[in-house]
């Protein structure tokens, strides 16, 4: 006997199709909407047309008489049982439904629940809610106006719409840097507001059984246990009579990490009723009221000597958070990591003041296929980047190339405090730039040019810290965000695999498996992984910020050392020999001295149910909770190409190659489906994506004919290559990749479209890169960059 | 479905014209007393429990509920079930066979064309009659049929070659 081979069983490094999938390409998948529990009513949510409105009254006199209409509830019924406020994730406070003023449009006011969608829709129609308008705020600069009205005037000490004033890095230093530089680029850019829209909007269903207490919630949520503990700890329930099911979701990308006023509602209504309520959001409920992302002004300074080398950088920033600041965001700070910026970069001297406000528009989010704010980060950072190598008239890729960290220059300090620990950036870049063969586009560009044609070549290359995340940089409310895996092998050598975490098509069931699979020769195919359900996955902080395989992956593979652990005992004893003369190979212990003799780790598994040694206990389960020592940091060079039509300003994609270095990758097919889809929301970013309001406060933007979604028809291809630098501290040394490519994707396409520009005078067009926006910039020879906003230093 | 222990809830007071329709579902004549203000798609779903026929825009772009009526993609939310009645609808549901599944189910999985997998039922549907009318599609003109079905995971490359996996099966 020798080992399994571990691409046949399925391990790591395998392209193991998935088995999700089975049950999906069937039209069988489990999603919030296709759950009916017996008696069960449904809510509608009632809201606001107006971004900015004290409430008079409500009249839900005519909806309670509609026949079918079993329970309306209005803030006031909220405030009785004090739930008309709940409190954030970055401590503030959010409404639940409106008792004073509205502070949004679609704002939540009221629900009805009745015993169909239709007649609670009908009854919505039916409340009058008398208004007294208010001056509205749209963006910072008015937010910050002598004399702007105060959104928040519901809090204490809150004298005017400022929510923070954070500032990390040398401020001294940085200013040395700025005085002995040769040359300072300066930019300032805008990154819109942004809707992650998965296809599923939100959605749940709250079940309180009277007769045992037990309150079930299933619930559109990328992290259940923290919903449990925030049901627990708010409500003050007790904690297990409390349980949360994630059912099959369609698609997160953050928006569904947050807690919502919809579902907090629907579990007063069950409670109250002593029936199931589902709720399930429209497309328009979900665009306007719930977690966006982006929304933030920079002002960036690069100070360089001329010779290319970065002295130091600065960087301003400006939040809009809409009416509460509930990002949902587990950082230690205030900018969630915008001060990951330049950490692929060797800089001596960095400073960063953030500023955040309050306006009248939709409140929360924050993360978008992102670890909080390094998607700004990493697109603030390579925008500031090109401009300075276009204006000391440097090659881009040599003025990134001269900055980098050294491969033997780990671990490293970045400008601004993270501890990277591993990467190959020049190679990655060198793959980048041999795959779309720089110096013949240059030369291509160049002739195109005699010719009036435009075309353009953009670089982004950046290292971003994934893996939420360490105890000295992340909680929530105070828990450390460890997470779990929990593993139970049958007698027949068969398995049970659950985590923490709740993938939304990251394909966990079939990964997870391949981990084990690797680290104990047990084929994928014999390990069912289950996710999601509060009541039986140990506890674990969910899947967001590309955290499931740095945090919940590394703790499949200890667990799976531990259970391997234990069968070395129960293999010493089967083979009658010390455990110090076992050797392990994947699949089988052996004695050293006789690899012929051995015992593979499904008879191990018969054995600890059947055959144990003397004072072992039976069973073959463990858990495994893991706490990760640092982030992961993997590397990214994405390169795009494009060619701008001078007539109408339409910019094609020519090619996008992409070099990923995620460390060890566990199912290749899986992660580049992810990079795949990065791209396309990077590009979906850079093209036409994005959410904004008029001077009332009206989102434009509230559904899928205004905010704009990349189709098949648009989407360009990609082509993919990787690099590989494990991670050094992970169990396997997997880096994660779920949203590399849609935070280091759009800097790419903008920058290709800048340099197809270059000679014009054009430094900068904020994105969406319109056509419109495009045309302009080439007829004027200006940038069309967003209103100055108010800096903070200046305000 | 049985109607043997089905709750009779009291009629509304206002007269809300009721209409009895029948609707071929997947090769089996169902039948149906709905609201004329009845979707297609919250039909197939509530009515006829077939969750596979997924909703996710309201406003016709996004795809997820696209089902073949007479064989033409259509968006079952912005279709009345009355005007169903008497046609022919296809839903997911209807794709595999009784012992083996579809070329594009098949294809899907193998070119790892889904992730969260709640756009995939409308892509696979459109897909089906681009397949039917034109059996060898090129890439653009696959890519130009699915552009009513957004998918916000795979960014579409893998559907592409998808469908192209599944032509190449349908023609062996």
């Amino acid at each position: 006997m020798t080992a399994v081979d571990e691409i046949k069983i399925g391990g790591m490094g395998a392209s193991r199709r998935r088995v999700e999938d089975n049950r999906f390409i069937r039209g069988k998948g489990n999603y919030i909407d296709d759950i009916t529990l017996p008696g069960m009513l449904h809510m509608e949510i009632l809201r606001s047309p107006l971004a900015h409105a004290r409430i008079i009254s409500i009249d839900t006199s005519k909806a309670w008489a509609m026949p079918g209409v079993r329970l309306v509830l209005t803030g006031e019924t909220m405030a009785s049982r004090n739930l008309a406020w709940m409190p954030t994730l970055s401590y503030d406070t959010q409404a639940v439904l409106a008792t004073d003023k509205v502070r949004f449009q679609g704002q939540e006011v009221a629900c009805v629940i009745a015993d169909d969608p239709y007649i609670a829709k009908d009854a919505c129609q039916a409340i009058v809610v008398e208004y007294e308008p208010l001056p509205v705020i749209v963006n910072p600069t008015q937010s910050l106006a002598d004399g702007a009205p105060l959104i928040r005037d519901d809090k204490e000490n809150q004298p005017d719409n400022v929510i923070y004033d954070w500032e990390i890095g040398d401020r001294v230093g940085t200013d040395r840097a700025f005085d002995q530089a040769d040359v300072i680029s300066k930019i300032d850019l805008h990154y819109p507001r942004s809707h992650p829209s998965p296809i599923e909007c939100c959605g749940s269903i709250a079940d309180f059984n009277r007769a045992t207490s037990k309150l079930t919630v299933y619930l559109t949520t990328q992290a259940p246990h923290i919903i449990r503990a925030a049901v627990a700890l708010v409500a003050e329930l007790p904690e297990q009579m409390i349980r949360i099911i994630s059912p099959d979701i369609g698609g997160g990308f953050g928006n569904k990490v947050p807690v919502y006023p919809g579902y907090v509602a629907s579990i007063l209504a069950s409670i109250l009723l002593e029936r199931p309520v589902k709720w399930i959001e429209d497309r328009t409920g979900n665009l306007i009221s719930t977690g966006f992302a982006r929304d933030i002004y920079l002002r960036g300074e690069v100070a360089m000597r001329k010779d290319g080398r970065i002295l130091g950088v600065r960087m301003q920033t400006m939040a809009d958070h809409g009416a509460f600041f509930s990002d949902a965001q587990p950082s230690k700070f205030k900018i969630g990591l915008m001060h990951s910026a330049f950490a692929c970069y060797d800089i001596p001297n960095a400073h960063l003041l953030a500023r955040g406000v309050y306006t009248n528009k939709a409140p929360g989010g924050v993360a978008y296929r992102c670890s909080f704010r390094v998607t700004e980060a990493m697109f603030f950072q390579e925008r500031m980047i090109q401009a300075a190598a276009d204006d000391l008239g440097m090659d881009q890729a040599e003025f990134r190339r001269m900055n980098f960290v050294r491969d033997d220059d780990f671990p490293h300090r970045t400008p601004y405090g993270f501890l990277t620990d591993s990467g190959q950036y020049g190679k990655c870049l060198d793959v980048g730039l041999e795959a779309i063969g720089y110096q013949d586009f240059l030369e291509q560009k160049e002739a195109a040019a005699q010719r009036g044609r435009l075309l353009g070549i953009g670089i982004s290359t950046m290292t971003e810290p994934l893996g939420a995340g360490n105890s000295r940089e992340y909680d929530i409310l105070g828990i450390k965000m460890f997470d779990s895996a929990e593993l139970k092998i049958h007698m027949t050598g068969k398995a049970l695999l659950r985590t923490g975490a709740r993938g939304q098509g990251q394909g966990h069931e079939t990964t997870w498996a391949q981990i084990v699979a690797h680290e104990l020769g047990i084929p994928a195919e014999d390990i069912l992984v289950e996710e999601g359900d509060t009541d039986t996955a140990p506890f674990g902080m969910g899947t967001y910020a590309s955290r499931s395989t740095p945090v919940a992956g590394a703790a499949v593979a200890m667990v799976s050392r531990k259970i391997r652990a234990k069968a070395r005992k129960i293999a010493a004893h089967l083979l009658e020999i010390s455990e110090e003369d076992v050797e392990w190979e994947l699949g089988r212990f052996y004695v050293r001295s006789q690899p012929d003799r051995g015992v593979t780790i499904q008879e191990c598994a018969m054995a600890a149910y059947s055959n144990m040694p003397d004072g072992m206990e039976p069973g073959l389960e463990n858990v495994a909770y893991y706490d990760p020592p640092n982030l992961t940091w993997p590397f990214a060079c994405y390169i795009a190409t494009v060619e701008v039509d001078p007539e109408t300003g339409v910019w094609d994609v020519l090619r996008l190659v992409a070099v990923d270095d995620c460390g060890v990758r566990i199912n290749p097919m899986i992660v580049e489906g992810q990079i795949m889809g990065g791209l396309t929301e990077a590009y979906a970013m850079a093209n036409m994506q994005f959410i904004t309001f008029d001077a009332q406060g009206n989102c434009i933007g509230a559904n899928f004919t205004d905010y704009l979604l990349p189709t098949a028809w648009e989407t360009p291809g990609f082509e993919l290559h990787e690099v590989v630098t494990p991670c050094p501290h992970h169990p396997i040394g997997a880096k994660g990749v779920g949203e590399c490519a849609a935070v280091g994707g759009p800097a790419a396409f903008v920058n290709a479209v800048i340099d197809a520009l270059k000679g014009t005078g054009v430094r900068n067009i904020d994105m969406p890169v319109l056509p419109d926006r495009v045309f302009q910039a080439l007829n004027t020879g200006k940038d069309v960059s967003g209103a100055p906003p108010v800096m903070t230093d200046e305000a | 479905m049985t109607d043997l222990y089905r709750e009779v809830l009291p009629q509304p007071d206002d007269d809300i014209p009721l209409r009895e329709i029948t609707i071929r579902v997947n090769g089996e004549p169902r039948v149906a007393v709905v609201e004329p203000r009845l979707l297609l798609a919250h039909l197939l779903r509530q009515g006829f429990n077939l969750t596979g026929t997924h909703t996710g825009c309201d406003t016709t772009h996004c795809g997820a509920c696209t089902v073949l009526v007479d064989g033409k993609p259509v968006k079952s939310c912005t279709m009345l079930a009355v005007q169903a009645d008497g046609r022919d609808v296809m839903t997911v549901e209807g794709l595999a066979g009784a012992s083996e599944l579809h070329a594009l189910q098949e294809g899907f999985k193998e070119e790892h064309g889904l992730q969260c997998g709640f756009c995939t039922p409308g892509m696979m549907m459109t897909s089906k009659a681009l397949l039917d009318e034109n059996p060898n599609p090129t890439e653009d003109e696959i890519r130009w049929a699915l552009s009513g079905n957004l998918c916000r995971c795979t960014g579409y490359q893998n559907i592409v070659k998808a469908v192209q996996w599944a032509a190449v099966k349908l023609q062996t």
